[in-house]
């Protein structure tokens, strides 16, 4: 990181003092350290995938469980107002279900499918980039046209009519089986282009210098050159933008299911429990709609906070 | 500048043509049209005679043209969900998204741009710092979630506005239905237009608050206050001026973010508008409002484009002496 060769002895020091303090003391950790507000929200996110991901066993009730419901405990208020009680801590719905377990589990879903879809867009998206930048000519000019025509249009539109279409080709029977994969597949889908056209752009760049063109000398087949020698050094934004792309996947799987075409409710995400508890609201019973919903825009700016700082952290035009 | 609009005009018909292929192949391959018209029984004959009168046994070339042809003549066959033209029920609703899309877009504007203003030069004042957190809350809040709090408040809380619905419309010549004569009809534009209008809003503030305080650094307001120019005429002649360019090309490019958003809110507010239509249409699979739906996006989208570029003419002077 710091252009300055080591001397024998610094190198010894460091070596001595291992790994775990190297990454403590490089200059990402360092700009991580100073920022309190990477830090908070690195907090924030990381108390929410643990709740989500151990949610089996945080979770003080089992709203997977039906047997364990009771009518009787439907619409308990939250703590802080009359008639609440300290086992249902966020109140419960018109099930009886626990709002407080029904998030953490809900959590687990928009977790899934957000960090799916990212995986699924870098993994298009850094091959499309790799094979437009590399390739150039007119399988560049092809996909970078519709990469463009596609950015156009907004993410959340796409994975719609993607999610729309597909569910129109599959059979009514495996519509709840697959619904957490075509989730995936519609998103992933809406968010490629932003990773294919910064990995085309640095490809581009690589592309010309002195070892690809050793590689090419000695007969490495393009596949190969572009799989272990250019994409290692033109993943580093990809970082970047996925991070961002996460919270763009959460939302757009949130909004999805608010509008009633993504996860049933079988498997209610962040989402699918602010639409339901929504026709609630008139009825005074707000708890059910809004505890969600704060736990969503947590999440969500929690990511986004780290992703900015991430971006200027690995910038080194702004430190 | 004749032959500049005619070029851009040029441009887009590949983009609108493959877009309407994209939407001819939903039309053409998903779901079979011959067994959701005829149903469960019927015989080898019918199929064919069915086949032959909805023209499914020419090639596909001929069928694209045809699509295309009927397409530009405004139908767009016949809803599955409704059992209705398509072309009607989109002119039914069309009223409806303009309306509450134009008076979001024009509060985002009129709200946007004077607090954008105002943070850029009094950048430390209270009331600054003030628009600001509720910019950061207006970015992070996600629509839908923004609409429920609103219905709540002021629906739920208040009972001050109605929460669903467009309220009574008046008809206006053939088709044209509009909300705004009545009182009823305004009280019901205001929170959707609120909702729809926030992101635009806190982008075109934090847009406009950014390019003052770059261009409030240039030499020529330093010139300007040295000729003793009145700060008004400073700020808003001089500097406003040339901080509308970029804030005209995001506010075309943020267009597609109108259309998404729109989706949104009408769902919220059960605003009965295009986005409402295709919200429910995906969710039955009803491919021929879906397609339909994907053309008129990529035509408005078209003219949008096409809009900012004149825009900036008429905006920015240096253009039209470079293109001379």
């Amino acid at each position: 990181m710091n252009g300055a060769p080591m001397s024998g002895a610094q190198m010894s020091r460091a070596a001595r003092r291992g790994r775990l303090y190297r990454a403590w003391d490089s200059d990402l950790i360092y700009s991580f350290r100073r920022s309190p507000l990477a830090v908070i929200s690195a907090v924030i996110a990381l108390v929410l995938i643990v709740a989500a991901v151990f949610a089996p066993w945080l979770a003080p009730h089992n709203p997977m469980d039906l047997a364990s419901l009771s009518l009787l405990d439907s619409f308990k208020p939250p703590i802080g107002m009359p008639d609440a009680d300290w086992s249902n801590v966020l109140g419960t719905d018109n099930q009886g279900r626990d709002v407080l377990s029904a998030i953490m589990y809900g959590m687990r879903i928009s977790l899934l499918v957000g960090f799916s879809s990212v995986l699924f867009a870098i993994v298009i998206g850094v091959g499309i980039g790799l094979l437009a930048g590399y390739a150039g000519g007119a399988t560049d000019a092809v996909l970078m046209r519709i990469a463009d025509v596609q950015l156009t249009f907004p993410a959340i539109l796409t994975a719609l009519l993607v999610d729309g279409v597909i569910s129109a080709a599959l059979p009514k029977t495996m519509h709840d089986v697959l619904q957490i994969d075509v989730m995936v597949f519609a998103i992933g889908i809406s968010l490629w282009p932003g990773f294919a056209r910064t990995v085309r752009g640095s490809t581009l760049v690589e592309r010309n210098k002195d070892y690809v063109m050793a590689a090419r000398v000695i007969g490495v087949p393009s596949w190969r050159i572009m799989l272990s020698h250019v994409m290692p050094n033109v993943i580093g934004p990809v970082l970047v933008i996925g991070t961002l792309g996460l919270g763009l996947a959460i939302l757009a799987e949130a909004t999805l299911s608010f509008l009633g075409v993504g996860l049933p409710p079988t498997q209610p995400s962040l989402g699918t429990l602010i639409r339901f508890g929504n026709d609630f609201l008139f009825s005074g019973e707000w708890w059910v709609t809004i505890f969600p919903g704060i736990a969503l825009v947590l999440m969500v700016l929690a990511i986004n906070l780290l992703g900015d700082w991430l971006r200027d952290a690995l910038n080194p035009r702004l430190r | 500048m004749f032959s500049f609009i005619v070029s851009r005009i040029l441009q887009a018909i590949p983009v609108l043509l493959i877009v309407g292929l994209i939407s001819f192949a939903l039309f053409a391959y998903v779901g079979d049209p011959v067994t959701i018209i005829l149903g469960q029984d019927y015989t080898e004959q019918q199929r064919l005679a069915l086949v032959h009168q909805l023209g499914l046994d020419q090639p596909f070339i001929v069928q694209y043209g045809r699509y295309l042809w009927t397409a530009l003549h405004g139908d767009f066959g016949i809803s599955y969900r409704l059992a209705q033209p398509v072309a009607g029920l989109i002119r039914e609703r069309l009223p409806a998204t303009l309306e509450l899309a134009g008076t979001a877009s024009i509060l985002a504007f009129v709200v946007g741009v004077p607090m954008g203003v105002y943070t850029g030069i009094y950048r430390d004042s209270w009331l600054s710092r003030l628009f600001m957190i509720v910019s950061l809350i207006g970015v992070s809040l996600p629509t839908f979630l923004l609409g429920i709090l609103l219905i709540l408040v002021f629906a739920v809380m208040l009972g001050w506005l109605p929460s669903f619905g467009r309220g009574p419309v008046v008809h206006l010549g053939a088709w044209w239905t509009t909300g705004f004569t009545t009182w009823a009809g305004i009280r019901c534009l205001i929170l959707p237009a609120i909702t729809l209008a926030m992101f635009q809003l806190t982008l075109i503030m934090r847009l406009v608050r950014a390019e003052m305080l770059e261009v409030l650094r240039t030499d020529y307001i330093k010139f300007a206050r040295a000729r003793g120019l009145t700060s008004r005429t400073i700020n808003f002649g001089h500097a406003l001026k040339n901080t509308l360019v970029p804030v005209i090309t995001i506010i075309g490019l943020q267009f597609g973010g109108l259309v998404a958003f729109s989706l949104v809110t009408e769902t919220v507010f059960q605003w009965p508008g295009m986005g409402l239509l295709l919200v429910q249409s995906v969710a039955v699979a009803d491919i021929p409002v879906m397609s339909a739906y994907l053309l008129l996006i990529a035509l408005l989208f078209v003219v949008i484009n096409l809009i900012v570029d004149l825009l900036y003419y008429a905006v920015d002077p240096r253009l039209r002496i470079g293109r001379r």
